[in-house]
């Protein structure tokens, strides 16, 4: 079984997020930047099913600038067995479309069984790169997946709904599976891992001038959000916080 | 064709966000039609009776009975082909997430996801867990684009009268590779949150299970029900049916008073259309309070036992 995991790195829930210059993005200079979350638990699972199996290939895959050989090398040092970088100049794509076109060139080569993606990543927050290169491959999909089970030429995976719902869906393979976060315990690599990380492969590939493809929507601003919404604090005594709370909830939301 | 809204329908009405997106879509201006699929598509039409659409679309095929990918990014590919809407509108929930994408790569057509504004000619997305807004714009002739939960409110829609037209697709039995079984709930609840007039909800701040009852408590006295955030149903404190998010329910009550929520963006995108929010937490920096009308800077464990107890002598 010849697995793709598909990894972004994105900036830190802790980092500054200061915004460029030109406003169309953020100043990547001071920014903190680590492997996608979800991504992570998408590389565990790629992970699990080989062990399980007992045979096969997890290759990771991220576009991005050289940093970007950073979380390739975390995730080769946790057990992936090579990995591939699609050289991105540092202003990174934003349209989803152009990302999954760009995947899915490099992809076809390789004839996957199985491309795993976290959910979504916490920059763009777009959420369709695994579902768009499914398509663009031909495979089936399925999003949000909290258990799989790979069978012959199979794979089943319990997908999560709203409101405390599940479906299990039976896809045939290739499949490209999005992978809900939570749905295992993200291992830490090894010191063996990470000495054995240097030696394993990273192929960078930039794609052709004539792969240029134009983009069908642009993020033109990034901005501060305000908040308009009138809040009222209340602080104080427990006695006088109790006080203020049953007035509005009389007098001002009216529900008592 | 101007705008045609795809809906959902959430076991057996229409999704609440597939209302919001027939309010998204009038304020785009021009005609706005609907298109409605499966098992569910008469009775949905039917909830809709009574609202000003220009036409109402039926798609009824024994592969769709019921969602599944395959099936439903084939029709909505046929009827957006067929009809060549500008604009394709729907809710931005998982089945949205699971399927349009799919309409977006095999029309070549840009889908832009999770908006919660629009501004002039471009829309407004959060970015980067929610601590940035963009503004997204497309040349292209035809977009998908889907509303965050609240983006729109359903309240004030057009009274009026539709057309429906039952249109008739052809379904190759291959088209549906995939297998889906029936839905189904592991701790099947009798609660509804989304129709409770007052929720009372649990986050991380309640510290431990044993804290757990003084929600109930309050929620008592309050005639509420029970909701929670991710991590306290992870944590098995709480029933997973009682969720409020983007992997739980949608809820606009008349009052959310949270207990100890921190307000992840995962959580706000489910409870932020509620008309009043009043959190309680000890930290004055926690995002609830961005969107709260009463911030209430203090420790639940203190403050609700007599809370409980000044409501009951009240």
């Amino acid at each position: 079984m010849k697995i793709a995991v598909l990894v972004k790195q994105v900036p830190g829930s802790e980092s500054a997020l200061p915004l460029s210059p030109n406003e169309k993005w953020i100043d990547e200079s001071s920014v903190t930047f680590v492997m996608n979350p979800p991504d992570n638990f998408a590389l565990e699972e790629a992970l699990l099913i080989k062990e399980k199996n007992g045979e096969g290939e997890v290759v990771v895959i991220s576009m991005g600038p050289s940093r970007i050989q950073k979380v390739i090398r975390e995730a080769l040092a946790k057990g992936a067995d090579r990995g591939i970088q699609i050289e991105e100049s540092d202003d990174i794509e934003k349209d989803p479309l152009t990302v999954g076109k760009k995947f899915a060139s490099v992809l076809k080569e390789e004839n996957f069984d199985l491309v795993l993606s976290g959910l979504q990543s916490d920059d763009t927050g777009m959420g369709q790169t695994g579902v768009l290169i499914g398509e663009l491959l031909g495979m089936s999909t399925a999003t949000l997946a909290i258990k799989t089970e790979v069978k012959e030429n199979k794979i089943k995976v319990k997908r999560e709904l709203e409101s405390g719902w599940f479906q299990w869906v039976e896809l045939p393979l290739p499949a490209s599976v999005s992978i809900q976060s939570g749905l295992n315990i993200p291992r830490y690599p090894s010191l063996k891992g990470i000495m054995g990380a240097k030696k394993k492969e990273i192929k960078e590939i930039l794609l052709s001038a004539q792969n240029q493809l134009s983009n069908l929507q642009s993020m033109d601003k990034v901005s501060i959000p305000q908040t308009s919404k009138q809040t009222e604090v209340i602080e104080g005594d427990t006695e006088a916080i109790v006080a203020r709370i049953v007035d509005v909830l009389k007098k001002d939301i009216k529900v008592i | 064709m101007d705008t045609l809204v795809v809906l959902e329908s959430s076991r057996g009405s229409l999704h609440r966000l597939s209302k919001e997106a027939i309010a998204g879509a009038k304020s785009l201006g021009g005609t706005v039609s609907v298109l409605t699929i499966g098992k569910d598509a008469d009775s949905i039409a039917q909830e809709l009776s009574g609202v000003q659409l220009d036409e109402i679309l039926i798609v009824k095929n024994e592969y769709v009975e019921s969602y599944n990918a395959d099936g439903y990014a084939e029709i909505v590919s046929q009827v957006i082909q067929s009809e060549s809407p500008k604009n394709i509108v729907l809710g931005h929930t998982y089945q949205t997430r699971d399927f349009v994408p799919r309409v977006s790569a095999r029309l070549d057509i840009p889908f832009i996801p999770d908006i919660i504004s629009l501004s002039e000619s471009s829309f407004v997305k959060q970015v980067l867990n929610a601590k940035l807004n963009a503004s997204i714009s497309s040349t292209n002739d035809q977009v998908i684009l889907s509303f965050q939960s609240a983006a729109f409110s359903d309240e004030n829609l057009e009274a009026g009268s539709s057309e429906v037209r039952l249109l008739n697709i052809n379904l190759d039995s291959t088209i549906v590779r995939s297998k889906s079984e029936d839905p189904f709930q592991e701790e099947a609840g009798d609660v509804d949150l989304e129709s409770a007039e007052i929720l009372v909800s649990v986050g991380r701040g309640i510290e431990k299970e044993d804290n757990i009852p003084i929600a109930f408590e309050l929620a008592k006295v309050l005639n509420a029900e029970v909701s929670a955030s991710r991590p306290v149903v992870d944590a098995g404190w709480i029933d997973s049916f009682r969720q409020v998010g983007s992997s739980g329910s949608n809820v606009a009550p008349k009052l959310y008073f949270s207990l100890g929520v921190s307000g992840a963006i995962q959580h706000v995108v489910g409870m932020k259309g509620s008309k009043s929010i009043l959190a309680i937490n000890k930290d004055p920096d926690a995002p609830i309070f961005e969107i709260a009308d009463y911030a209430v800077i203090g420790d639940v464990l203190e403050i609700v036992p007599k809370l409980i107890e000044a409501l009951e002598n009240s």
